[in-house]
């Protein structure tokens, strides 16, 4: 029984963490007035760089490999084309205004693609080919306090890019609404005409955090790939899935990345319910499966209605969010 | 050494006096085609209040926006304490200190009032207790009231424009322009302003005001700089000026200062409202009882000090607003003589039966007018259902927006130009031509001389009195007393929305409404 929960919640830790990276960049986008909805697409080509990366790393390697060089790899690879994946989009929709929407979504598909052109190339040798040595180093546990009885398994249990992923959401957290940095950035998003007047660079800072963005939500895939899915690449497809409900748990949480940490956990939960209830001895009939999958969606439709229906500015929006920024002519 | 000290303070006193805190040489400004500003030469000294004084379109705030750096100069040239500057930003202009305070506020509504002061401090350390304690500072030094960390979206439009000039005074402007800032104010808030105005000028600020309002314009300034169709007319010392000759040398015409009103013929009963009760979003009650019939054939003024209830009493009378229970209003149609209760018909009905409403609001385009749509797109707005054929009919709303443009003269290159590149007060031409276009049975019109020039306004008033004698019945509600008292022939005076009065327009006193206007009598109606 105990066993059971504790094994449903660092499952649905480990899911929330591929999330929380993809709501983060998400949130940083936002903030700017920019809806990224190429963020799924973007963690999918965080997910494959970084893969790819560490795969051909540990090949070149052999008896050489280093698991800080391995971790540095991966990490700067899969941000950098996450991020090169955001500057794009920036690039559409800041200097040529194009529709976010629709610039969004052609990235989530470029994303998508892309990854899985470039993975049956690489993988075209072998079905199973897989960056093992990498994922024992992403995966590598907490030493002494993951043995802790419960709450090793509970906190204690997971790679560094868990622990990685909730120290950045309290740092943006705090970066957005203690630091100068913040202010400027969320009066950017939230009306550019008077942060434009406030002698603030509007292009300057939606660039910034709509790339910046793109590769923390990078990040995800890459975790994803490395701890979560074991180092293999072949079963990647949910990276997507997972990307979208990153973008819903960015309305979930009100905007607010330190939210997103516990939203994204009981996101995980819910993803997850399917999984465990049978064995917690509540019998789920398997038509019913993908009811229970939908749970995350449900919450987040609540949360919207809850939210608009209180009316408290500071839950809503960015007030300009997906409106494009002309300086005025007259 | 005393007398030194003297001597270099008088000299001190002396160059101040001389010479100018900004002067303007030859500027000119060209839009396209638009000559805004034809080579104008103006000066503001130190401690100084100094009024803009223009019609609409006459170029006063395309002038202030290039010393406050909006715009630049396509010629001339900009002397700051003397030395010739080069404004390319409002940035620029803050490092001159010089601040301007537009007519929309720059503000960011979920930020409270000390994080949007921090807004743009750049090299100043990050601390919202530092600036809440500035900002406290300046408030005691000026006589503002204002709590940092209000937010933004709770406060009244008068707090907003308070945080506005603390924000321009916070980054240490001596050059302040405020751009028409009491449009938005109720008398006391204005008369609050004028207090702080004159309180900044004591402190060796110089003030600049952009404005059209005479009274205020004798009221609260040293000088008058005049501008005409983008020319400088002249400068005048307050104390030698009245309204007549200021508005001489603004119009470059005498302009008759009466309205012509004739006796109401054979009034009926059009609109019987009785029991009119609404209330606000928290429940409270903007409109308690509001009862009084309008006639056919005169003009009702509706007086009031800003926000007692007179845009809800026309929204409810459009259809616009939602009414408590047991509210009515009958509507007695002038072909067949049968009352028609309009409570509960929806806004499109309520305008078939020819119940026009103009509203112009604070801010012009907000309600009515589609900006990035020509004259003729907005003319169409009111008539689009008119046709019965598949295709938009394009040419009487074309002819329409023609007429609008000549009979107004709405300057705009074009009937096709979008209105929002319209000066404010052609906007608000084409909004209240429009609605008198329709040729309504009961127009009512909200604050439709809003900004507008002194030709402009009595055009509108002659409108609306030959539509009087059409036999409409004409609802104004206004703003300035004297107005109200020379165009309608009753008027009824509303506080903290209740009914305080109607009287007679040929008899009453200005101080009479003004009583009404702001001591509720016990009982209210009547």
């Amino acid at each position: 029984m105990l066993n059971v929960i504790i094994a449903w919640f660092s499952r649905a830790v480990m899911f929330a963490t591929v999330m929380l990276f993809g709501s983060m960049g998400e949130i940083l986008t936002e903030k700017s007035g920019h809806l990224n909805l190429g963020i799924p697409g973007i963690m999918f080509i965080g997910g494959f760089t970084g893969f790819a990366a560490t795969h051909y790393y540990e090949i070149a390697a052999g008896a050489a490999y280093n698991p800080i060089v391995c971790v540095i790899i991966g990490l700067i690879c899969s941000f950098g084309a996450a991020a090169l994946a955001g500057l794009l989009y920036s690039f559409l929709t800041i200097s040529l205004r194009a529709n976010q929407n629709v610039t969004g979504l052609t990235i989530t598909i470029f994303g998508v693609g892309l990854g899985k052109f470039f993975g049956t190339i690489v993988m075209g040798k072998s079905t199973v080919s897989s960056a093992a040595k990498a994922f024992a180093t992403f995966s590598t546990k907490i030493p002494v306090l993951s043995k802790i009885p419960i709450a090793g398994g509970l906190i204690f249990s997971y790679g560094f890019m868990v622990y990685l992923a909730i120290i950045m959401a309290v740092v943006i957290n705090y970066i957005l609404k203690r630091t100068r940095i913040g202010l400027n950035l969320r009066a950017v998003g939230e009306n550019p005409g008077t942060a434009d007047a406030a002698g603030v660079n509007v292009s300057k800072y939606k660039y910034f955090s709509s790339t910046l963005g793109g590769g923390i939500a990078g990040l995800g895939g890459l975790y994803y790939v490395l701890e979560y899915n074991k180092g293999m690449w072949a079963t990647s497809n949910s990276i997507e899935a997972l990307g979208w409900l990153a973008v819903a748990l960015v309305i979930f949480s009100t905007w607010n990345s330190v939210h997103a940490i516990w939203g994204s956990i009981l996101f995980g939960l819910l993803s997850w319910a399917y999984a465990f209830l049978p064995k917690l001895g509540v019998p789920i009939p398997s038509t019913t499966i993908s009811l229970v999958q939908m749970l995350p969606y449900v919450v987040t439709l609540v949360v919207l209605i809850v939210i608009s229906m209180r009316k408290k500015k500071e839950n809503q929006p960015p007030e300009s969010l997906g409106l494009p920024y002309f300086r005025e002519d007259r | 050494m005393p007398n030194g000290l003297d001597f270099r303070f008088e000299k001190r006193c002396r160059y101040l006096e001389e010479n100018y805190a900004v002067e303007l040489k030859n500027v000119t400004k060209i839009f396209g085609k638009v000559v805004a500003n034809d080579s104008v030469s103006l000066g503001i000294r130190h401690s100084e209040i100094l009024s803009i004084l223009g019609e609409n379109g006459s170029g006063k705030t395309t002038l202030m926006n290039m010393i406050a750096g909006i715009y630049f100069p396509d010629a001339g040239q900009i002397f700051v304490e003397g030395k010739e500057v080069s404004i390319r930003s409002p940035k620029d202009a803050i490092e001159l200190k010089i601040g301007m305070i537009h007519q929309h506020f720059k503000l960011v509504d979920v930020f409270t009032a000390a994080e949007n002061i921090a807004l743009g401090l750049e090299g100043e350390k990050y601390n919202l207790k530092t600036v809440a304690k500035r900002i406290k500072e300046i408030c005691e030094k000026y006589g503002f009231d204002i709590d940092p960390y209000q937010k933004v979206y709770n406060m009244t439009v008068s707090q907003k424009q308070t945080l506005e000039i603390i924000k321009v005074l916070y980054r240490g402007a001596n050059i302040l322009i405020l751009d028409e800032p009491t449009a938005v104010l109720t008398p006391l808030e204005t008369e609050r302003l004028f207090g702080i105005i004159r309180n900044m000028r004591d402190d060796g600020k110089s003030v600049i005001i952009i404005t059209h309002k005479l009274n205020e314009v004798l009221a609260v300034s040293d000088r008058v700089a005049i501008l005409r169709k983008g020319k400088y007319v002249g400068t005048v010392d307050t104390k030698d000026a009245t309204e007549l000759s200021l508005t001489e040398m603004m119009v470059g015409q005498k302009v008759s200062l009466n309205i012509a009103r004739k006796e109401p013929v054979n009034p009926q009963e059009r609109l019987i409202v009785n029991n009119l009760t609404c209330l606000d979003s928290a429940g409270v009650k903007v409109l308690d009882k509001v009862s009084f019939t309008a006639f056919g054939g005169e003009i009702l003024g509706i007086a009031g000090i800003s926000g007692c209830g007179q845009k809800e009493l026309l929204e409810a009378i459009a259809g616009l607003k939602k009414t408590a229970p047991g509210s009515s209003v009958e509507y007695i149609d002038p072909g067949d003589n049968i009352k028609k209760q309009l409570i509960g018909k929806n806004p499109r009905q309520i305008k078939d039966y020819g119940i026009a409403l103009s509203f112009v609001p604070e801010d012009r385009l907000g309600m009515g007018l589609v900006g990035s749509m020509g004259m003729t797109g907005n003319m169409m707005l009111r008539s689009y259902n008119n046709g019965h054929s598949f295709f938009a009919a394009r040419k009487e709303p074309r002819d329409l927006a023609v007429k609008v443009k000549n009979e107004l003269s709405v300057m705009t290159p074009s009937i096709d130009t979008p209105v929002s590149k319209l000066s404010g007060g052609n906007v608000q031409k084409v909004l209240v031509g429009r609605e008198i276009a329709s040729s309504p049975t009961v127009l009512m019109t909200a604050y439709a001389v809003r900004g507008l020039d002194i030709n402009t306004s009595y055009t509108i008033y002659n409108l609306l009195s030959e539509e009087k004698d059409n036999g409409v019945a004409v609802i104004y509600v206004g703003e300035d007393l004297d107005v109200l008292l020379e165009l309608c022939d009753r008027i009824l005076v509303l506080c903290g929305g209740r009914v305080n009065g109607i009287v007679d327009a040929r008899t009453a006193t200005k101080e009479e409404i003004g009583l009404l206007m702001t001591n509720l009598k016990e009982g209210g109606n009547r």
